[in-house]
């Protein structure tokens, strides 16, 4: 299914290809049949050096912020928990940006510094809303979730800041960028990152039992066998370093990690070894249509696919947490 | 060491022995501040119901789960069949001490069978936790809910099912660890009297035919006394008195114990002690 959703967002946009052009296109590509006739065509262009990067970084971050928010929702045993909801993208997006400014991209290396930057903003933010939130009780779901919006809060305007005093070269294109963006990716740029998160993910997925059994609670986990503080310390480090290089490439954009898992949830387990692979390739999924949308809706003017998403999104946040009011959840 | 002191010699060698534990919660050890529990010595025997008594407060939730190895001693050394606790994973631990807790959380849909088959979980090791259990598995889980009676629910989320239903579940689960000793903390809290009857029968049925040694912490006085084998009475984190129930449920024992008066009188079929309170005024 997501590679049907593929095919369809490659078709879509300013330049509508038919499918049938798109498999040719992408058969040549894959299977390097170099036909003289399709030399400078257009929507081999337009398929393989624009919409297809970009598509393929879509599936990559969606899939990413969705898998973390299921091991958040976890990890804080709530299922409103999300990476941007509850603060952790912002901290990576003070990180990364922190890094851009300081000229830290230009000096390390364009490609190190600034995922190594968002990694230790997103893990400073985990580290301080896990702190406020947790009680010897357990979690406070109100608190996560207040504790979140005012570290958003504090973040943002600390980029905010940050933009307003740097030099105005350097904070170009960042406005789009905090709103989420999925422009102009390069290949170099995908296969960075792919590999970056197939690392992380690889090690989070590994952990799906020990999340089943940490969702009954830390006590319980433990009885049951699991090594708490060191699968916490795991799945920190792994939500922290995947949350900051998808922020690092993609900016911020919100509520996949909460829309998605709670539908494979409703619909299919919440055994975590069935929801976070599907988890992955559904937010991946979710993420191209959006940015799809983001992309022809208002053509040739782009949206940020992060307006996409928070249009979306938030309802269905505002909605799981009025069920939860009136006591359906937990 | 002064080996035996006090203790009853036994043939069979004791499922779980305490020497000398005292535990104090926080991280800073300061001496203003009481242990809650101060150098507890004690003995599980084998294949015996043991029941822990004893005031708001007096440490037997925190004994439990000492039990448990949920908690670290201070102090002393807690033991199980002769391997000391803290020298054991978490996993072997989990694979012969089974923990009920008293409350359980349940934030996501899991089914009431997804949850059973979550104590196989300790039987399996090997890459970072990453397993599907296998037809023994499920064979086992399926027998533990026929035990508990909630087979017929085994496709309902626990989310959607009765407190009492979901203790039996939970039971249910930590049978599925096959473990050697089962601890349960105020396993009828919640329950009607239905339900409370239903699960002392459980667990002395488990225990008599599969010598499962059992531990549960109560405020049922009356409950413990008619099920359990041996009562372990704790006061501000000492054990007051240990033995069978007709040796401690006695009215100065628990008058000084509990700070109020009570009538023990003996219960009508069993002859054991029964506890009521008195009239008011």
């Amino acid at each position: 299914m997501a590679g049907a959703i593929f095919l369809i967002c490659l078709g879509f946009g300013s330049e509508s290809i038919q499918a049938s052009r798109i498999l040719h296109v992408l058969g040549t590509a894959v299977w390097g049949q170099a036909s003289l006739d399709s030399v400078g065509d257009p929507s081999e262009i337009i398929i393989l050096q624009v919409r297809l990067p970009r598509l393929l970084l879509a599936f990559l971050v969606g899939g990413s912020l969705s898998l973390v928010g299921v091991v958040l929702q976890a990890l804080l045993r709530n299922p409103l928990a999300d990476p941007f909801v509850i603060g952790i993208s912002s901290g990576a997006a003070l990180g990364a940006a922190l890094a851009l400014l300081l000229g830290l991209g230009v000096a390390v290396g364009t490609i190190s510094a600034l995922p190594v930057c968002a990694f230790l903003g997103a893990l400073g933010s985990l580290m301080l809303v896990y702190r406020l939130s947790a009680t010897h009780m357990g979690f406070s779901v109100h608190t996560l979730l207040l504790a979140g919006v005012v570290v958003n809060a504090i973040f943002s305007a600390l980029i905010l800041f940050l933009t307003s005093v740097a030099d105005p070269n350097k904070t170009f294109g960042m406005y789009a960028w905090l709103m989420g963006t999925l422009t102009g990716p390069d290949y170099v740029t995908v296969m960075i990152l792919g590999g970056y998160l197939t690392l992380g993910l690889g090690v989070l997925i590994r952990q799906a039992q020990f999340l089943n059994l940490l969702t009954l609670g830390e006590e319980t986990a433990r009885s049951l066998g699991v090594e708490v503080e060191r699968v916490k310390k795991v799945v920190f480090l792994m939500s922290a370093l995947v949350t900051g290089g998808v922020v690092a490439f993609s900016g911020l954009i919100g509520f996949v990690g909460l829309i998605v898992p709670h539908a494979i949830r409703l619909w299919v387990s919440a055994d975590h070894r069935l929801l976070m692979p599907l988890s992955g390739l559904a937010g991946g999924a979710f993420l191209m249509v959006a940015d799809t949308v983001a992309r022809t809706l208002l053509s040739p003017v782009e949206l940020p696919v992060g307006v996409v998403t928070a249009l979306v999104g938030g309802p269905v946040f505002l909605y799981l947490l009025m069920q939860r009011k009136v006591g359906n959840i937990s | 060491m002064n080996v035996g002191e006090g203790q009853p010699l036994l043939s069979i060698p004791p499922a779980m022995t305490v020497r000398g534990v005292s535990f104090t919660y926080g991280v800073r050890q300061s001496p203003s501040v009481a242990p809650v529990l101060d150098c507890i010595q004690s003995v599980i025997p084998s294949g015996q119901i043991v029941g822990i008594l004893g005031p708001n407060g007096s440490g037997k939730s925190t004994f439990l789960k000492l039990l448990a190895g949920l908690l670290k001693p201070r102090k002393g050394v807690i033991s199980l069949f002769g391997d000391s606790l803290e020298q054991l994973s978490a996993r072997e631990v989990a694979k012969r001490v089974a923990f009920v807790p008293q409350e359980t959380l349940q934030v996501f849909p899991f089914t009431i069978a997804e949850m059973v088959l979550m104590g196989r979980s300790p039987h399996h090791g090997g890459w970072g936790g990453w397993h599907w259990e296998d037809r023994e598995d499920r064979e086992i889980a399926t027998a533990a809910m026929q035990e508990l009676d909630v087979q017929h629910l085994g496709n309902r989320f626990v989310t959607d099912v009765s407190g009492g239903e979901r203790q039996r579940a939970v039971i249910a689960r930590a049978l599925a660890q096959q473990p050697q000793v089962l601890l349960l903390d105020e396993p009828t809290a919640f329950l009607d009297l239905h339900h409370q009857l239903d699960i002392a029968k459980i667990l002395r049925r488990l225990n008599r035919e599969r010598g499962l040694t059992v531990v549960l912490v109560s405020h049922d006085v009356n409950l413990v006394s008619q099920y359990c084998d041996t009562i372990l009475l704790l006061h501000q984190g000492r054990i007051i008195q240990e033995g069978a129930p007709g040796a401690v449920i006695r009215e100065e024992v628990l008058q000084e114990v509990y700070g109020c008066s009570v009538l023990v009188d003996r219960h009508p079929q069993s002859g054991l002690p029964r506890v009521s309170l008195p009239v008011c005024g």
